[in-house]
């Protein structure tokens, strides 16, 4: 079955070529029927990558080990929704997953556009065509998915246990499909560099997937941070490492993007701005994938070194002259004939918005890439620590904080002074008093950034609410709405605009719960007896008993964690420590059991205003003896015997448990980084959602009468 | 003063603060930056009392747990030259012997005496090194 | 190989080839792709973000941030430009196929 997953590749291979040769070739005035062929060459693309994806995946739930990469990712105890998503565990498998999105979101969009940008889009689908082929050269020439084994084992290697937590299974998906969404732009923007065709048009077209990238980016981001959260057992959610940087990056210049894209819909500005962002955004999310994979960074993901750098190295650099070459001959096509009317406008804001975005992007990019840097430089290999990364992005990002608050309250072209007036009292009245209340009532003034950040946000909030009020407002004096079908209306009519405005708010959140949780953690290590009680952040937190549990794939040793505050019970927690038997065979047939790969259970009590988290390093010193005394006597025992020693030994640790040693964080608002992650993501889909056609037709009829009327005067 | 010329000039300004910050953030880096070194390179030259990032692999059989403090040697990645490494904080679950590691700290008397909780372990590549081989 | 893998990769090719190939050997730009009305569906495209932007501009205006002179002056700016979209669609003729 391994050969028809080759095969299924090569084809799809020489058809997405084919796809490039034959766009080009029809757009060169060989004829639509061309362009038509390399459409349909893309849409086959797609279907051959599904029909692959799905071999491999039900490879997996078949537990075919002739599958190399089943036997290395998989094993018959992996609960079937690990054996879906192990796919995606592996170098040739996620580079699949690469390629077969790219498929899927190439032909979404040259469906959409069938009708539309008939000059522009064979070159886009050219562009997308030469992406797919370039990852089907991967997977059929360096790294296949699809290595078959001749001897298949009787059982897998079993899929890395740092990797099974629910988050870590959708994180790559989402990350590939952001990092993919952004090719959709890039390309159109490319064929609208080659045609001259320089107006709004492909931005409108590709707004969406942009739209799109931009959400499933996030997303991505956000549940590595939680995985990082709640499995890592170091209780943070972020670290400035390679990989996590690699991610924020394209995100950030294509928030950049979407806004600025925004000033050349509505003005016909800023041109060679928004084509050196969405190939930027592009350059940076191919890195992206390629950082993860290559090596070449010190980073805790870096799963090996990888042998599609150079592959890798030479499309970027591609990507990057060959883009840079088009811009700059298209220069005078780029030059706008409008200008800046007035500071105290929002596309002034935007371009504000715009630096602070490339400029942070800039600094995680100098400190993450710091290490190449300085060795090319000094010859020493030095890396930056993360209270490098804050003294730069820190201000950055409070500047950004005040940005999308003043962004929304300013108009295109100019506003007047004495709006600005009225508008920007109500906020900075409320920011005000939040910063006396949080300075006079609360530790806030401890960490001036922090208090800095509270302001700035709740300026923000207060900004965007009262937009919504103004918007409700300003429907009601046209219709009999009530308040709430008003605001429905409102957004229903501005899906975009207020969308956008819910997006605004969930970041200032997210960013809220960063802060709190960044400045005002308790973290302590503590060596505790059963029985005994440490005091950490005005909570008493006892270990009442030591735990063991046995199933077939792991053992697990914890605690039972009670957590108190003066006296009362807040909750139980259950940290552990996961033991997946290894294969080695040298640590002996129960050593094996105990000296595998382990991963931390945190035990979690998430709350509005703090979690607290806990995680536990369990002392098996006192299992050595035992180990080696089982060891020699029960190794050729039959099977339910050794369960039964197993057993023992975790029953023997239970009982004789010595002290373990517990992390205990309480950590301030967290939850307000998760919550604020799921407004962004809802306000992402109210701007994404497509506007109910019967209510566009509508407004649309209803124009069209009123312009009629004034087209029959005129 | 003509818009034109008012244009260049914010252009300039705008410019000229970037360049700024851009050496601001040059200077910083090397100025904040911890060299990384392999056991051998660390003992042949380590400045006193200066902060270093060790790279290299947990040898065999020197994990050993007192207290609240991890000890271990961590040694070359293709060699045998090693240093003791004194350790607190958080161990990252894949940290094992054989494993490689990075971790922040000063020499002392010949001991590494690591920063709390800079240990970095990298995840175990036999995953993907199957694959390719 | 097994024979009946191979037997499938070479439906598949065929398939694949036929599926792609069709226009060309037929020598139309398909028949499923409406490519003949590109001007009317672009046209289409930019009255409705045209729309959108004479909607903006009069929710900014009646959420106060505009004064009444600037906004009279885009409105009517924006309408001339609506104005100017509507008489190309109306240049083009009825459509071909009257869907709406």
């Amino acid at each position: 079955m391994t050969d028809l997953g080759r095969a299924l590749l090569i084809i799809a291979l020489v058809v997405s070529a084919y796809a490039v040769f034959a766009a080009l070739y029809g757009a060169r005035g060989g004829g639509r029927e061309w362009v038509t062929s390399s459409r349909r060459a893309i849409y086959s693309v797609a279907a051959l990558l599904t029909l692959a994806g799905v071999l491999l995946e039900s490879a997996f739930l078949r537990n075919d080990f002739s599958f190399g990469l089943v036997a290395d990712n998989s094993s018959t105890t992996t609960p079937i929704f690990y054996k879906l998503t192990a796919m995606w565990s592996s170098q040739s498998g996620s580079l699949l997953l690469w390629v077969w999105v790219l498929a899927l979101f190439s032909s979404l969009v040259l469906l959409a556009t069938r009708g539309s940008l008939r000059e522009i889009t064979p070159y886009a689908t050219a562009v997308l065509g030469g992406i797919a082929t370039f990852f089907c050269a991967l997977l059929v020439f360096k790294v296949s998915p699809f290595t078959a084994i001749a001897n298949p084992p009787a059982e897998g290697a079993g899929l890395n246990p740092l990797l099974r937590h629910p988050s870590m299974m959708f994180h790559p998906p989402m990350l590939y499909s952001g990092y993919v969404g952004f090719s959709i732009p890039f390309a159109f923007a490319i064929g609208a560099l080659i045609t001259r065709r320089l107006d709004a048009e492909w931005i409108r077209a590709t707004r969406r997937f942009a739209l799109i990238a931009w959400a499933f980016l996030s997303v991505g981001i956000l549940l590595g941070a939680r995985w990082s959260y709640s499995e890592l057992g170091w209780g943070g959610y972020w670290g400035w490492d390679p990989v996590e940087n690699a991610s924020l990056m394209p995100w950030l210049v294509g928030t950049a993007f979407l806004h600025s894209v925004m000033v050349q819909e509505k003005r016909d500005m800023l041109k060679v701005w928004n084509a050196s962002l969405i190939v930027t955004t592009f350059t940076l999310a191919l890195l992206g994938t390629f950082l993860v994979r290559s090596g070449i960074l010190d980073s805790i993901h870096a799963f090996g070194a990888s042998t599609v750098g150079g592959w890798f190295l030479a499309l970027i650099a591609l990507v990057l002259v060959g883009s840079i070459v088009l811009i700059v001959s298209r220069l005078d096509d780029l030059r706008s004939p409008h200008r800046l009317d007035s500071l105290l406008s929002r596309e002034s804001i935007f371009l504000l918005n715009n630096l602070a975005l490339v400029g942070l992007c800039f600094v995680i990019f100098w400190g993450t890439f710091f290490p190449l840097i300085s060795e090319a430089v000094t010859g020493e290999r030095s890396s930056l620590g993360p209270p490098w990364f804050d003294r730069y992005t820190v201000p950055l990002a409070l500047s950004l904080v005040l940005l999308a608050g003043l962004g929304p309250l300013l108009a295109w072209r100019r506003v007047t002074v004495s709006y600005l007036r009225r508008a920007l009292g109500l906020p900075a009245a409320v920011a005000a008093t939040a910063c006396v209340a949080l300075a006079l009532f609360t530790d806030a003034a401890q960490s001036v950034t922090s208090l800095i950040l509270f302001t700035f946000a709740a300026f923000t909030v207060t900004a965007v609410l009262s937009e919504y009020w103004r918007g409700v407002k300003a429907r009601r004096t046209m219709s009999s709405d009530s308040y709430p079908a008003a605001l429905i209306s409102i957004v229903r009519r501005n899906r975009r605009r207020y969308g956008g405005y819910a997006v605004h708010l969930g970041v200032v959140v997210l960013l809220v719960g960063v802060a709190a949780s960044s400045a005002f953690k308790t973290e302590r290590d503590v060596r505790l007896r059963p029985g005994q009680t440490a005091q950490v952040g005005g909570y008493d937190v006892r270990y009442v008993r030591p735990t063991s549990g046995l199933s077939n794939e792991k053992l697990e040793f914890g605690a039972v964690l009670d957590v108190r505050k003066d006296g009362k019970r807040v909750t139980l927690l259950r940290p552990s420590r996961s033991y997946f038997a290894s294969q080695d065979a040298s640590m002996g047939t129960f050593g094996r059991f105990f000296r595998g790969e382990s991963t931390s259970e945190v035990g979690l009590a998430p709350g509005a205003t703090r979690d607290i988290w806990t995680a536990v390093q369990p002392d098996l010193r006192l299992l050595n003896a035992p180990l080696r005394e089982a060891n020699r006597r029960f190794a050729d025992a039959p099977g339910d015997v050794q369960a039964l020693v197993i057993a023992a030994l975790s029953e023997r640790y239970v009982r004789r448990a010595p002290p373990a040693t517990f992390r205990v964080i309480v950590n301030p608002m967290v939850t307000w980084i998760w919550i604020g992650g799921l407004i962004v993501l809802g306000g992402a889909l109210i701007a994404l959602w497509p506007s109910a056609l019967a209510a566009r037709r509508r407004v649309t009829s209803l124009y069209a009468a009123k312009l009629g009327r004034e087209l029959s005067r005129a | 003063m003509d818009p034109s010329r008012k244009r260049t000039i914010r252009l300039a300004v705008a410019l000229g603060v970037a360049v700024l910050l851009a050496g601001a953030l040059v200077y910083t880096s090397f100025d904040a930056a911890t060299e990384a070194r392999q056991p051998s390179e660390l003992l042949a030259g380590a400045a006193a009392g200066k902060s270093y990032e060790l790279t290299g692999k947990v040898a065999d059989g020197s994990v050993q747990r007192g207290g609240e403090v991890l000890h271990f040697r961590v040694r070359d990645r293709g060699g045998t030259a090693s240093v003791p490494v004194q350790y607190r904080g958080t161990v990252p679950d894949p940290f094992r012997e054989g494993r490689e590691v990075i971790v922040k700290g000063r020499l002392h008397d010949g001991t590494f005496v690591a920063q709390k909780d800079t240990l970095v372990t990298k995840c175990p590549s036999k995953f993907t090194k199957k694959n390719s081989s | 190989m097994d024979p009946l893998v191979l037997l499938l990769i070479v439906a598949l090719v065929c398939c694949v080839a036929v599926v792609v190939l069709l226009p060309v050997l037929r020598g139309d730009s398909g028949e499923w792709s409406p490519e003949g009305d590109d001007p009317r569906a672009a046209l289409e495209a930019r009255k409705e973000a045209k729309y959108r932007e004479i909607r903006d501009a009069e929710l900014d205006f009646r959420s106060g941030k505009m004064a009444e002179g600037d906004y009279r002056a885009l409105d009517r700016s924006l309408r001339a430009e609506a104005i100017e979209i509507l008489k190309e669609i109306d240049a083009l003729g009825e459509p071909p196929n009257t869907r709406r």
